[in-house]
């Protein structure tokens, strides 16, 4: 075990299969000498040199979309794009070609392409710099959508997402890069499609992602001191999802409450609702309930930016409405 | 050159406007007084104001994440601009924007836009309902040497061209996106020589030069006006700051950084007045003093003007 941040598990995850696939590189705007706009691959374009470590012009389509080709051709590409909201200006190349490409093809080929970017409000980023849109990715047959919460997490997921034959969508929160943790040394592997338990809990199962994961911890706390014992799970990734897991938990609690930063209509909490109804309503002695960012657009001035943001506050509030 | 005393005393007034609020951006900033990125038009304040000297209320512009000087070379007031940067309810875009996206929607400007490279469309399409209308007015897309390299640049320059829209191309060549190099960025020296890929003419003159900037952003003006289409104007200029504040701009040879501060466009712009014999130097001093201190009270202004009610957050997603 070794403490690492966040930002620098991510980096650690790189680094290895770097080291041990001569296949895999990394590009995007400003990841060379200057590491990133939050430095997450510092360093990397001194260890691994110009053919391996590049920067990319501010051209988002043919960040993704050479990624994508250069898969077909047979590497194994990191792409990195600097804020989630950029994804915007490449869908194109992650929904209609690398998610398809395969199936196109009738299988015959392969696109094993991460693609890396930050989300999350938190720093007076406002709007087009400040979202969480995973479930755009999740809407996607053929991408795979990696939310890591814990620097652990982070570099077991990230080595998983480099191995994985298909494209990932790897979003780091921004707001969780500079977290310390243990993170296990060398190769560590958290499988895609595996969630975990945060906490293990009794009364009501709370299921978060990414940032919303420290929010619910900090609720379960003050939840803990009123008598209230609260399981949180962790998904870690979103597609594939681990169904099991979250019967399995509901089963036990009888209480879900889905917690992410995602606007609230077509967010991925409707879909994990949705399936516990079809599969699960039977543990269920209580209505489903969200905790999620309101349909809006991400405001600036830190006021409302955080009441944008769901906090332990709402989360305490919707557990005490389920007793 | 066909400038009037007063037009050249008016640019060196934003000039001086733009140097003021920027400055004082940086301390405001360094102070935690405001939140999110800041990025700094140091250094180029002779671009907006050399474009937007020839524009009228009724013209459009984009504008960038870069865009304090835009706004206040279109007409922007320093207030309510500074209380936008503060996140005040008096702000331009009530708090809600920021930095990044502060604009005035009356003064004809399609937004700041935080996403690279997305003001070209915009102003492409406003150059497009210009000419629906067929009112006379034109629109100016301001970007960066970054963004011409994304594929909204290429594809609004072909659109334009084509439909011969009443648009000018405005590039701010600051030499840098973020800690890449022009040449690290792109395999040409001339932005403006992409002109040629679109049939359009392309011209680059020296950013620093309000003079200069003026006349070769007029000329596109006027032919945009008469309706003989798009053109691409290159100013080439150098961004004193580093990408956003915080970031100190390591990747600069510091040479260069010193040869540029020397071409600071504002005692350019003095000199010329002064052999002009259009104002003399306590002349020119009274005006930076006026502009220091139409900064100082719109950081007052700011600072008394209450917060965005809570319930705002709510309020403006869809129009009714
Ligand atoms: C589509 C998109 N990609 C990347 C970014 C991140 N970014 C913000 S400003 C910037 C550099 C822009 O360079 P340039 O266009 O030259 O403008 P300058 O900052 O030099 O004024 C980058 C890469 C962004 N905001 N939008
Ligand atoms: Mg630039």
């Amino acid at each position: 075990m070794k403490q690492m941040t966040y930002a620098e598990a991510i980096r650690d995850g790189m680094r290895v299969e770097m080291h041990k696939d001569p296949n895999v590189y990394l590009q995007g705007e400003d990841v060379a000498q200057f590491g990133g706009c939050f430095g997450v691959t510092a360093g990397l374009y001194d260890e691994f040199g110009p053919t391996r470590v590049m920067n990319t012009p501010i051209s988002e389509a043919v960040i993704v979309g050479s990624a994508v080709g250069a898969a077909l051709a047979g590497l194994r590409p990191i792409a990195e794009i600097m804020f989630v909201d950029f994804m915007g200006c490449c869908m194109d190349e992650l929904f209609n070609q690398a998610a398809k490409l395969r199936y196109m093809n009738g299988g015959k080929c392969k696109v094993p392409i991460v693609v890396r970017t930050p989300c999350g409000a938190g720093m007076g980023a406002a709007a087009q710099h400040s979202q969480c849109v995973e479930s755009w990715f999740t809407h996607i047959p053929g991408v795979k959508t990696v939310m890591p919460s814990t620097p652990a997490d982070a570099k077991g997921l990230m080595i998983a997402a480099i191995r994985d034959d298909n494209p990932v969508m790897y979003i780091e929160h921004k707001q969780l890069l500079p977290v310390p943790g243990d993170v296990p040394e060398g190769e560590y592997v958290v499988p895609l499609g595996k969630a975990d338990i945060k906490r293990d809990g009794s009364d009501i199962t709370i299921v978060a992602w990414s940032w919303m994961i420290q929010k619910a911890l900090a609720a379960a706390e003050e939840l803990a001191a009123k008598g209230i014992n609260v399981e949180i799970l962790d998904p870690r990734t979103l597609v594939p999802f681990d169904k099991d897991a979250l019967l399995k938990s509901v089963a036990k609690t009888g209480k879900l409450l889905i917690v992410h930063e995602e606007v609230k209509t077509s967010g991925f909490g409707g879909e994990i609702a949705a399936l516990v109804c079809e599969e699960g309503f039977d543990y269920l002695d209580a209505p489903i309930k969200r905790v999620t960012a309101p349909d809006t657009p991400i405001p600036f001035a830190p006021i409302l930016e955080g009441a944008f943001i769901p906090s332990a506050e709402k989360i305490i509030k919707a557990v005490e409405s389920m007793f | 050159m066909d400038l009037k005393k007063e037009q050249l005393l008016d640019m060196y007034k934003k000039m001086v406007t733009i140097r003021a609020f920027e400055s004082k951006a940086v301390e405001l900033f360094a102070a935690g007084q405001i939140p999110g990125f800041v990025h700094l038009y140091l250094g180029e304040e002779a671009i907006a104001t050399g474009v937007c000297a020839s524009l009228e209320t009724k013209d459009y512009i984009a504008s960038t994440h870069r865009g304090h000087g835009h706004l206040i070379a279109k007409g922007g007031d320093t207030k309510i601009m500074m209380a936008e940067l503060f996140g005040r309810a008096t702000g331009y875009c009530k708090g809600k924007g920021g930095s990044m996206h502060i604009a005035d929607v009356n003064l004809g400007i399609l937004g700041a836009n935080g996403i690279v490279g997305a003001g070209m469309p915009l102003a492409t399409g406003a150059a497009f309902a210009c000419k629906y209308k067929k009112t006379d007015a034109v629109a100016v897309a301001f970007f960066g040497d970054g963004a011409s390299d994304r594929a909204t640049f290429h594809e609004s320059l072909n659109l334009a061209s084509t439909w011969k829209l009443p648009i000018v191309f405005l590039c701010e060549n600051n030499g840098w996106a973020i800690s890449n190099s022009q040449e690290n960025h792109q395999n040409i020296t001339d932005i403006s020589d992409r002109a040629s890929g679109y049939g359009i003419p392309g011209v680059s003159v020296d950013g620093n030069d309000v003079v200069a900037v003026y006349e070769a952003a007029g000329a596109a003006i006027d032919r945009a006006r008469k309706g003989d289409g798009p053109t691409l104007v290159e100013c080439k200029s150098w961004r004193w700051r580093g990408h956003f504040e915080g970031d100190p701009g390591a990747y600069k040879d510091p040479k260069d950084q010193a040869d540029w501060l020397l071409k600071d466009p504002i005692p350019r712009l003095e000199k010329n007045l002064l052999k002009l014999k259009y104002a003399t130097q306590a002349e020119l001093d009274t005006i930076k003093a006026a502009a220091d201190a139409e900064i100082e009270a719109a950081v007052k202004f700011a600072q008394a003007s209450p917060q965005p009610d809570p319930s705002e957050l709510l309020t403006d997603v869809y129009a009714d």
